[in-house]
């Protein structure tokens, strides 16, 4: 069956096999040298390995809230380049799509520029956002908790 | 070709799952991050019968639930450290003291 | 998009111009003194509320289609458009002095309101349901942070949380009722969708495959989840008390009107713009969730011993009555009654609501200490006239002749007598009578009783933004009440709007 189209996912099988040899070897070396290996535990071979830090405390131990701060507001001005991308990729094909509805031709003025002020005024708007978080020291990390107050 | 359908059962099951975090769990940010799945479900859906009907608009609306969804976390998080403030505890059944 | 594209902008001239508003504020807010007032920017966002109320106006002018037929500019949008407004612009009137007393300082609180407002008008005047769910998001997120307001109360805190998981909880089941209703009819335009249903074919270039009915109903079922949230109508009442006790009074004058009104235009626009109406199991859907709501609001009302929240369970209760106006739509030989009685009811409850939180967030004084039944105890005597103006809003709620309430509720009851809603109907006036009980509960508390000992001699005054608030929703609630005609009738424009509009895009598209 030559002509038959094979199923899209046969494009995977080399992934599939990649796995399955990275299971097979570092399984393998883990699985033999705890087989194979000789297991003599003294008091040096169990502390941290030559340039190891020796550990301390708990690892759950409390943050500062100014990291929640920073990652809202990462998450906000991260998000926002959602809509630039695709805006970017398809901005020269915008007037000839955007021209009908807007009663006017491809090469109109209006056309033209419609996409690019559009645009505009959505990074103005990202802009005073950017501005208000900065002027309320948001950004500052050493202010105190009371100014950062959201 | 993966059939339409099972896109769409995983959606709903991955929706169910929120639901059903959403009720059962007690931590608020465990119930925050359910919402965030049930969300998703929904995009995957959205974007499963973009495919079907052979439509952008469907990808252009997982654009917009992923911008509100971030605005929504944002959001959350914040009304989630006035509470923390006020109260010391992140527990659903220790914010209590509205009760009937 | 037949129109030119500088109408498309005056399609959404209020929305543009309350974003500008609230955009300014934003920007102005930092470059003021901390400590100082943020009054001059609340006059400023009232001033913005004001000029969007005027654009909508302006807006009769040019009713139509706008920004590739998301947006539909009609007397349907227009009321709900006039009416956000007018509700945004009194609660800032009212805030002036709450924020005041309670300490609270910051003018985002100002841009919050006008953004939330921008959602709500928003939804009132959209026709696709992906741009309805921003607008609703635009909203809710707004008033997720206005409850949180008081920041130092733990109350005010708790209430913000819980509406906040409990509001994205329900927009998310909407959310997945319009990925549903993409899939079943290829689009989310509700005009498309409509032709679609009624045709049962999708038409896809020069192809056409039949629409999935099953997925189609299962969609309107969980849009219907999202929205009975938002309308706090049972069963999904449950957040409604909570959140109104905590959050700050005025916001919940806001929240309790606003995003209701503009929830039920979408219901509205979603039910009967998109020609769902036909099937039975929607008649029942929405029978049962007006009688449990009126049911449960009305009892739950009468076991309270605070004010914010015996006024939480009779929104419930009125989300209920506004109900019976749709279940008497969707039976269909009182269609036009069914809704112009719905639109008239939001208007009225939102002039009585708003009024009434605006007294008891006075009342309330410094860390909304005083909002419980005794604390009222004596308020005839010592504040005669907002104790009076409290009454008007009360006997207004319980629907007494004379006031906007009484027409509301009598428009309803006629719509739903009219298709025979015989069982609907007693239900809805067996709870008229309990509710009676609470309302008046309140005002013989007020009149009846002594004051609490070291209370005779407190005198509340009213500041003066409050007091033309308090002014402007008396003189609308008894205007209601006695000159409803004017209001009805553009009510029922804006219902025969929505009605046969839907049949014209479907014979175009045909």
């Amino acid at each position: 069956m030559p002509n038959q189209p094979l199923p899209y996912y046969v494009n995977y099988l080399p992934v599939l096999l990649q796995i399955v040899v990275a299971c097979l070897v570092a399984g393998g070396m883990v699985a033999l040298s705890a087989l194979l290996g000789k297991h003599r535990y003294s008091r040096t071979k169990m502390q941290a390995y030559e340039c190891g830090m020796v550990g301390t405390g708990d690892a759950r131990q409390r943050f500062s809230v100014k990291f929640y701060m920073v990652a809202m507001l990462f998450i906000l001005f991260d998000v926002e380049a959602i809509f630039l991308i695709p805006w970017a990729v398809i901005y020269r094909k915008l007037p000839a799509a955007i021209a009908p509805a807007l009663g006017a031709g491809p090469r109109d003025f209006s056309a033209r520029m419609f996409g690019f002020w559009e645009m505009l005024v959505y990074i103005g708007i990202v802009l005073v956002g950017f501005f208000y978080i900065w002027k309320k020291g948001a950004l500052d990390w050493n202010a105190t908790t009371e100014k950062t107050d959201f | 070709m993966i059939p339409l359908s099972w896109y769409l059962i995983l959606s709903a099951i991955l929706f169910a799952i929120g639901v059903a975090s959403f009720l059962i769990k007690r931590s608020i940010i465990t119930i925050f991050m359910s919402i965030e799945l049930m969300l998703n479900a929904v995009n995957l859906t959205f974007v499963a019968f973009a495919n079907h009907w052979h439509q952008v608009s469907g990808q252009v609306f997982v654009f917009f639930v992923m911008v509100v969804a971030a605005a929504e976390a944002a959001v959350g998080l914040a009304i989630v450290l006035a509470v923390f403030r006020t109260r010391e505890t992140l527990n659903v059944d220790q914010v209590n003291l509205l009760k009937l | 998009m037949t129109a030119t594209p500088e109408l498309s902008y005056v399609r959404i001239l209020p929305e543009i111009i309350l974003s500008i508003c609230g955009i300014v504020v934003m920007f102005v807010e930092p470059l003021l003194p901390q400590r100082g007032s943020h009054k001059s920017l609340g006059v400023f966002s009232f001033v913005g509320t004001l000029a969007a109320l005027i654009a909508s106006l302006y807006q009769t002018n040019y009713p139509g289609w706008g920004w590739f037929n998301m947006i539909r500019v009609d007397e349907f949008s227009v009321f709900f458009h006039v009416l956000i407004c007018a509700i945004s612009a009194v609660v800032i009137l009212a805030s002036f002095e709450y924020l005041e007393t309670q300490e609270i300082r910051g003018g985002e609180y100002y841009a919050l309101i006008l953004f939330g407002t921008v959602g709500m008008v928003l939804m009132s005047s959209a026709v696709e349901l992906v741009l309805i769910f921003i607008a609703l998001e635009i909203s809710s997120i707004a008033t997720y942070v206005l409850a949180g307001y008081r920041r130092r109360a733990a109350t005010s805190a708790e209430s913000s949380i819980k509406y906040f998981l409990l509001g994205s909880f329900a927009t998310a089941f909407f959310l997945y009722g319009v990925a549903l209703m993409f899939g079943a009819t290829g689009s989310t335009s509700i005009y498309t969708i409509s032709s679609a249903l009624q045709s049962g074919q999708v038409t896809l270039g020069a192809s056409s495959v039949p629409v999935s009915y099953s997925l189609a109903y299962v969609a309107v079922a969980l849009m219907f989840v999202g929205l009975g949230f938002k309308v706090a109508s049972a069963p999904f009442h449950i957040w409604t008390p909570d959140v109104y006790e905590g959050a700050p009074a005025p916001v919940v004058a806001l929240m309790s009107t606003g995003p209701k009104a503009a929830a039920f235009a979408v219901m509205l626009r979603i039910l009967f713009g998109a020609g769902i109406d036909t099937s039975k199991a929607w008649f029942w859907l929405v029978w049962i969730s007006a009688a449990l709501s009126m049911t449960l609001g009305n009892l739950g009302a009468l076991l309270q011993s605070n004010v914010k929240r015996m006024l939480a369970y009779s929104s419930i209760a009125h989300a209920g009555y506004l109900l019976v106006a749709f279940a008497a739509v969707i039976a269909p030989n009182a269609r036009d009654t069914g809704i112009s009685a719905a639109i008239f009811y939001a208007a009225a409850y939102a002039a009585m609501n708003v009024g009434a939180f605006a007294v008891v967030s006075h009342f309330a004084r410094h860390g909304e200490r005083y909002v419980n039944f005794e604390d009222y105890a004596g308020l005839g005597k010592r504040s005669p006239i907002l104790a009076a103006t409290l009454s008007i809003f009360l006997l207004s709620l319980l629907g007494l002749p004379a006031t906007g309430g009484f027409f509301a509720k009598f428009y309803v009851f006629n719509a739903a007598i009219k298709s025979d809603l015989i069982w609907l109907t007693v239900i809805g006036l067996i709870n008229s009578a309990i509710a009676s009980y609470y309302y008046l509960r309140l005002i013989v508390v007020m009149y009846m009783y002594e004051p609490q000992p070291g209370e005779e001699k407190l005198q509340l005054r009213a500041a003066p933004g409050l007091t033309a608030a308090l002014v402007i929703t008396a003189i609308i609630t008894i205007w209601l009440g006695v000159r409803p005609a004017g209001v009805l009738d553009y009510a029922t424009r804006g219902a025969s709007r929505l009605l046969p509009s839907f049949q014209q895009s479907s014979n175009l598209s045909r």
